[in-house]
């Protein structure tokens, strides 16, 4: 039974950083109906940032709680300039060219900063300052959940909470909701539509940088190449949910974690990211609208 | 031209990529020895080569629109020198039997490594080919090109593993294996809409790495098939040097019956249904085509050439592993389709000289390769769509008898 | 009496819970041009849809009949290219060319499901292909004739006037050699004299003996062309005749003008 409750706890933890990225697809999908393929570098970049920024301050010595306040930070901020001008480099232009060249572009990009990162810093995995200590009060069932377990559960949800306030109930979150319904039509009635499509980047990519800190602290170490993976599972985790709706992408990435961490806690831990792909091709060929998504409909 | 606000402009982006690479390019921490290596200088190539690019981009796009500009006015349209060479007939044979030859000699003028890195960028550009049937012609985008390869190369290094067959008897069958699985993979995915199809490809490409790496009895995992035949001459066992020989003429001769052969399919029925469908599936069914076959032959073909090179991969390198089938690869052959022109059989071909001679020939430079191709394939797309070289229209000559 | 080449009976189609269409009768006879009227929202595209295979009705059958046989095929439940194939081709309410061929590949495309060479045919190009293809070549650009395009043959789809485009896809859907020909608002965006020239090339396919079914519209349009017109509202049929019949039906009049 221990193990059984491991696992679901495991799996819930992938799956809440699974959800902070699949976020950030769901998003630019929903408004502009982009894959953006470059958001498992995003990523990648705000680990990798904050990875640097820890690392520097434990050198000069700095306490721990400003390290992650600092490195947190510095991660959103970063990866989020990542976004923006990735949209506006790779995407923009192509605005109204055929659906398939802004996902190629999209591809070039992903491709482009995981070489870049390779580049500028180093292939190898390099060791991730532990952030998050051991809670005393987490000693009875340490064997079971892990301190980094609770932090991540906690953050992931706080983030969720504020999202959900900023779609629902402010302007930029209306106006967002009202492009991803009709572009044109928001653009008639006075909305700053480029505005919007940087705001729903910026967002999305500082989800994914938190994320990144998240859970580069958990496992311990990371490489340049871990944001195409993680890329791949989150799509699959906001496709499985429906693309385009916000919390089809949370309960996709809980259904993804839970799915996973069963599956190499019980079958094999061999074909850990099989079942991923797995799943991915499954629900695109059976069920392309996902859990919460609605049917897209062709018109004649 | 370059105005004070233009310059100004430029300096500002500058100094944001300044910012935006700063964390990344200039800081280098080392968490075990504790130290931390600060680069200033990197932030001043960053910013020199922005300024730099963002000239470049702003001349470009200036003297593109003085030539529209000029073009309103005068009607002559220049066509680009490669397309004048191919639509005049005789030009075109010309230069077809200048280059044969120059291929032919290669071998004699330049040593065997020359030669085997050649038959590299050979298979490259078959590989292209074949892409560009699906890609290119046909309209979808496959991201697990790679994958038919793949079965392809162990097609070979399987069956002359356990059963000792020849390269020549499994040529057919590797490309055959490939289109079936090609066939298997279209039936479910090719009802999807055009970006999904392009994920589910991905999905599909990296299971069949993932299954070779893990499945041990199967594939050998991760270690790969080593002492893969080379292909024999007439049942002689040749030498390391002329079995390269050998292999070379194989590749050109090949690369000559698929071009012979994609240049037929394109100026064809079948052909002329790919494009229709690229271009409207609705319109398309409309009209009397039959959407799930049409496009399951061009899977299925296009699958047929990436399995086909496989084999000859397996024979050149004599061993494989799955390391050499991952996504990367796939996106490589699609740089090269996009890079030489989708749809364009001549653009293909420079697309993939240029991209796998270049960082041969550049050393210095083969560390950024894939950087580059990144590159190339987002530049392609924002600033030239239609590739280096774009597809030639046909038009049809019509004599009322 | 000669079976109808359309014959159409009891169509339904529910939406979810909205019944779109309620158990329309229709039939085309043989050589006469048919119009569908009624107002926006009446279910007209949704029958063609149905008809045509883009959507699968929820009941009724669909007949088609060629001329001077009795062998009905039964359309419903066909994917469109098979519908094709049986000889009903169409046309769209907004345009779908195929924008980055020429003008000629265009209806060249629409010989496809009349002719077969495939990848051997292809690869090989044999006497049969080749004779296949100067035949498609001799039909599609006689076509282009007709509807008077044969000039900007070598055109790309997308470069022809927004009148042109529309004959275009008539030439299009007539190179299918259809049993009945279906054009959906042909006439929609065109100005007085396309639409003048559209009626006369209508009317230029009907004397040769195709059958057409069109949904308009432009009232004198319809008025002009048709032998016989049925009204739909709401997704059901409430009236068909001759135009002086529905020019003068209350019905009709009160479903254009309210009550």
């Amino acid at each position: 039974m221990d193990y059984f409750i491991e696992l679901f706890c495991s799996g819930i933890t992938r799956g809440a950083i699974y959800a902070l990225i699949a976020l950030g697809y769901t998003m630019v999908y929903g408004i502009i109906g982009l894959i953006n393929f470059a958001h498992g570098e995003i990523y990648m970049i705000g680990a990798f940032t904050s990875f640097i920024v820890a690392t520097v301050l434990s050198i000069y010595g700095f306490p721990l709680l400003a390290i992650i306040v600092v490195a947190g930070v510095a991660a959103a901020v970063w990866s989020s300039a990542y976004g923006f001008t990735i949209e506006k480099i790779a995407y923009k232009p192509l605005r109204h060219a055929p659906r398939l060249s802004p996902l190629i572009s999209a591809i070039g990009m992903s491709i482009f900063l995981q070489n870049y990162v390779l580049l500028a810093q180093t292939s190898d995995f390099l060791p991730f300052p532990e952030l998050i200590p051991d809670f005393a009060f987490m000693e009875p069932i340490a064997h079971i959940v892990g301190s980094s377990d609770l932090v991540i559960l906690i953050t992931t949800t706080v983030v969720m909470i504020i999202l959900t306030f900023v779609i629902k109930f402010t302007r930029i979150g209306k106006a967002m909701r009202a492009t991803a319904q009709d572009r044109t039509m928001a653009m008639l009635v006075g909305i700053n539509v480029n505005n919007v499509i940087s705001a729903t980047f910026i967002i999305g990519s500082a989800l994914a940088a938190i994320g990144g800190m998240l859970i580069a602290s958990h496992i311990g170490q990371i490489n340049f190449y871990i944001g195409f993976i993680a890329g791949i599972k989150a799509f699959t985790a906001a496709v499985l949910g429906g693309i385009g709706s916000i919390p089809g992408a949370v309960l996709g990435s809980l259904v993804l974690g839970l799915t996973e961490s069963f599956a190499t806690g019980y079958v094999s831990s061999d074909y850990e990211d099989v079942f991923a792909f797995a799943l991915l091709v499954l629900i695109l060929i059976f069920k392309p609208s996902g859990l919460l998504g609605k049917d897209e409909t062709q018109k004649v | 031209m370059f105005t004070l606000k233009e310059i100004k402009k430029t300096v500002l982006i500058s100094l944001w990529f300044v910012f935006l690479t700063f964390p990344l390019m200039v800081i280098k921490v080392d968490p075990i020895e504790k130290t931390v290596l600060w680069r200033w200088h990197n932030a001043l190539y960053v910013a020199i080569g922005i300024f730099c690019i963002r000239c470049l981009i702003e001349f470009f796009r200036h003297r593109k629109q003085q030539k529209e500009k000029k073009k309103k006015n005068s009607s002559d349209d220049s066509q680009a020198l490669i397309h004048r060479i191919l639509v005049d007939p005789r030009k075109r044979n010309i230069m077809l039997g200048v280059l044969l030859s120059l291929v032919v000699i290669f071998p004699f003028v330049f040593d065997t490594y020359q030669t085997n890195i050649m038959i590299t960028a050979l298979m490259y550009v078959v590989l292209g080919l074949g892409l560009n049937i699906v890609v290119g012609m046909a309209g979808l985008l496959d991201l697990g090109f790679v994958a038919f390869y793949a079965v392809g190369a162990y097609s070979y290094a399987l069956l002359n593993h356990h059963f000792g067959l020849g390269f020549w008897a499994v040529l057919p069958i590797g490309g055959g294996l490939a289109a079936f699985a090609g066939i298997l993979l279209g039936f479910p995915v090719l009802r999807l809409r055009g970006d999904y199809l392009a994920i589910v490809t991905l999905g599909f490409g990296e299971i069949i790495r993932l299954i070779l790496e893990n499945w041990n009895e199967f594939s050998m995992g991760p270690s790969g098939i080593s002492n893969i035949d080379r292909p024999y001459f007439f049942g002689i066992n040749l030498s390391l040097e002329h079995s390269i020989l050998y292999l070379y003429y194989i590749m050109i001769l090949f690369l000559i019956v698929t071009i012979f052969i994609v240049n037929r399919l394109q100026n064809s029925r079948l052909g002329r249904a790919w494009i229709a469908l690229r271009e409207d599936e609705i319109a398309c069914q409309a009209m009397g085509i039959d959407k799930r076959k049409t496009k399951l032959v061009a899977f299925a073909l296009g699958a047929f050439w990436a399995g086909v090179v496989g084999v000859i991969f397996a024979a050149k390198t004599t061993f494989i592993n799955p390391a050499s089938f991952t996504f990367l690869e796939s996106a490589i052959i699609l740089s090269i389709v996009v890079l030489g022109g989708m749809g364009s059989i001549v653009g293909v071909i420079f697309g993939a000289l240029i991209l796998i001679l270049l960082p041969e020939y550049l050393r210095a430079l083969s560390e950024y390769r894939m950087l580059a191709f990144g590159a190339i394939l987002v530049a392609m797309m924002v600033f030239r769509p239609q590739g280096l070289i774009s597809k030639i229209r046909r038009t049809y000559t019509f004599k009322q008898e | 009496m000669t079976t109808p080449i359309l014959k159409v009976t009891g169509l339904t189609m529910d939406f979810g819970g909205i019944r779109a269409l309620d158990s329309v009768d229709l039939d085309v006879r043989q050589g006469e041009i048919a119009a569908l009227i009624g107002p926006n929202g009446a279910g007209k595209t949704t029958f063609f849809n149905c008809v045509t295979g883009i959507y699968i009705p929820t009941a009724g059958e669909v007949m088609l009949t060629p001329a001077g046989s009795n062998k009905s095929k039964n359309l419903k439940g066909l994917k469109p290219n098979q519908v094709t194939q049986r000889g009903l081709a169409r046309t769209f309410q907004n345009i779908r060319l195929f924008s980055r061929m020429t003008v000629l590949e265009n209806v060249m495309i629409g010989r496809h499901c009349r002719t077969k060479a495939f990848i051997l045919g292809a690869i090989l190009r044999n006497r049969a292909t080749r004779r296949e293809e100067r035949k498609i070549l001799e039909y599609s650009y006689a076509l282009l004739e007709k509807v008077g395009l044969a000039n900007q043959a070598d055109e790309f789809a997308e470069n022809l006037s927004y009148g042109a485009q529309r004959r275009l896809e008539i030439a299009r859907a007539l190179a299918t050699e259809p049993l009945l020909l279906l054009l959906d608002e042909p006439a929609a965006g065109m100005n007085p004299q396309e639409t003048k020239e559209l009626d006369e090339l209508i009317k230029k396919i009907s004397r040769e003996g195709q059958a057409i079914l069109l949904i308009e519209h432009d009232m004198k349009l319809v008025m002009s062309l048709s032998d016989r017109i049925f009204v739909m509202d709401y997704g059901k049929m409430i009236a068909k005749g001759n135009p002086a019949e529905i020019r003068t039906n209350p019905d009709v009049i009160k479903a254009y003008l309210g009550e």
